[in-house]
């Protein structure tokens, strides 16, 4: 199957959940040196759920697509279920074949979301299971 | 006479069939059979350890490897005894900088680089303590002269490592012009000739360079070999780099004494049949004439550029390239470009190239990079702007 496939191209085309977060309660980001890909993910906290979430973010399709799709997942789920989330996760949302050269495009999203539950550490790459 | 570049193609095992598009020979170069043969030929029949044994074998795997030697020293105008054999252009330069560097370079001294540098061309002088400056370029992608002179009147400059031509923007440095300024300011000079060992016919001792360092994979050999040219007064000066085997002339339980050069730089066993593919690809390149390279490469280039223009908002990011040439589109990521186009087997490359502080200069993260090789055509730019265009209709459809 395509990575390119038709669900990818159309969340780049047309992004979900973009913006630039005025008034979130936690912003996470994170960029992939190698490739130059970025991401901001701008998050609306209310009694442990995620009620809200917008994102900024320039890069490759299946970083930004990525990121989109991840976004509508999100929305509404508790926080504990939204730290609980793998990279198997990610890959099952996306639903095309990932290989090595791309991994990283692919969960630079998860990266990125997990960066701001642990902001003493933004600068850092939170680890993801079994990368 | 020019180059039957038919002939020249059936040559290549992985041109076979004619389905692959390469354009990417800056990172690796593919391979003649030639080559390959010769390896395996050593292999089959006279595979052995060089420099230890006095049974036969062991003595024609020494001559072949010291002939690999000679043919690399030609090649390049300098001795046998200047050459040393490394595992690549990265660990050349790896070599001056730990062992001359380390010997010959204090706090307060400076190297300068030119904002054009590989990565290998920037670590290892990061890793030493003396300072590192930056010689800027033009918006062409062409260094600053005056900016050399800049660095050069502040002192202190004791060595000049520059590429010889861009991996990224195909530009040629004026390296007798810099070698030339350096010298007169006490400062020496190391060429990293990565990119313009095949493009280009090189003598060492006309340029008067100190260091000249390539690896025989950009050179149509195999990977896992390298060349160190030095001029034979500075090895005899420098201290060794790795310990070990080979490199030595005694060891006692005191201590050890070094070999003479150019074995004092290769510890242990040394590649050897790379050393014996790298002499087979000199030799099978020099069976060309230089300008006809030049031309056919340039032809290509010319007709590259002719052909990338008809693309919409590509940005080229240099003028009056030779070898490679490099681009961005705007909203099209160099990635999800190469990675749809090498899906029909087009080889282009997309990133840094390995030189970030390059791309954060243009204000860029990753760009796609095209480059040129003896055994490339018209025919194969054809092939890959169409299916540029395709990838880039699918993208921003
Ligand atoms: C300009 C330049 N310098 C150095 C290198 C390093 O060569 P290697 O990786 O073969 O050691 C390269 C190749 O990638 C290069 O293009």
């Amino acid at each position: 199957m395509d990575l390119y496939a038709e669900n990818i191209l159309d969340h780049y085309r047309n992004p979900r959940n973009r913006g630039e977060g005025n008034g979130a309660s936690m912003t996470g980001n994170e960029v992939n040196p190698s490739c130059g890909d970025e991401l901001t993910v701008h998050l609306w906290i209310e009694n442990g759920m995620l009620i809200k979430l917008e994102w900024e973010g320039t890069g490759c399709a299946i970083s930004q697509a990525g990121m989109s799709i991840l976004s509508e997942e999100l929305i509404g789920k508790s926080v504990d279920e939204v730290l609980a989330l793998k990279k198997d996760d990610v890959y099952a949302l996306l639903g095309v074949p990932i290989g090595p050269r791309r991994y990283k495009c692919a969960l630079l999203c998860l990266h990125t979301v997990k960066n701001a539950f642990a902001p003493q550490s933004w600068l850092k790459t939170v680890e993801i299971d079994g990368e | 006479m020019g180059l039957d570049i038919t002939k020249i193609r059936q040559e290549f095992p992985i041109l076979d069939n004619n389905t692959l598009v390469y354009l990417d020979s800056a990172a690796t170069a593919q391979k003649p059979k030639i080559v390959l043969d010769a390896m395996n030929s050593y292999y089959c029949t006279s595979n052995a350890n060089v420099h230890r044994g006095m049974h036969s074998l062991a003595e024609k795997a020494t001559i072949a490897y010291e002939e690999a030697r000679k043919a690399a020293a030609a090649f390049i105008g300098a001795a046998p005894q200047e050459i040393v054999f490394t595992r690549g252009c990265t660990e050349s330069i790896n070599l001056i900088a730990k062992s001359w560097g380390s010997a010959n370079l204090r706090n307060n001294d400076v190297v300068a680089l030119s904002l054009l540098e590989h990565h290998s061309n920037i670590v290892p002088w990061q890793q030493l303590s003396s300072e590192v400056k930056w010689i800027g370029i033009d918006d062409a992608g062409h260094v600053n002269m005056e900016g050399l002179d800049a660095i050069l009147k502040e002192g202190n400059v004791k060595l000049i490592s520059i590429t010889g031509l861009s991996n990224v923007l195909g530009t040629m440095t004026p390296l007798q012009e810099i070698i030339q300024k350096a010298h007169n300011a006490g400062a020496l000079v190391s060429v990293d000739a990565a990119q313009l060992i095949v493009h280009k016919k090189i003598d060492v001792k006309e340029l008067d360079c100190d260091f000249f360092s390539f690896s025989g994979h950009k050179l149509y050999g195999p990977t896992g070999i390298g060349v160190l040219y030095a001029k034979q007064e500075l090895l005899e000066a420098m201290p060794p780099f790795l310990g070990g085997g080979s490199m030595i002339g005694e060891v006692t339980t005191e201590g050890f004494t070094c070999a003479d050069i150019p074995q004092k730089f290769e510890a242990g066993t040394p590649p050897i049949t790379e050393a014996v593919g790298l002499c087979a690809a000199i030799d099978w390149l020099s069976q060309f004439d230089w300008t006809d390279i030049a031309k056919h490469e340039q032809a290509l280039m010319t007709y590259a550029i002719e052909q990338l223009k008809s693309i919409e908002g590509l940005h080229l990011l240099s003028q009056l390239p030779i070898g490679c040439l490099s681009f961005t589109i705007p909203g099209i990521h160099p990635h999800d470009l190469t990675d749809m186009i090498g899906q029909k087997n087009i080889c282009l490359r997309a990133g840094h190239h390995c030189t970030m502080p390059l791309h954060k200069h243009l204000g860029i993260s990753a760009s796609t990079r095209m480059s040129f090789a003896i055994y490339n055509t018209k025919d194969d730019i054809d092939r890959c702007i169409v299916a540029m265009n395709d990838a880039i209709n699918t993208l921003t459809l």
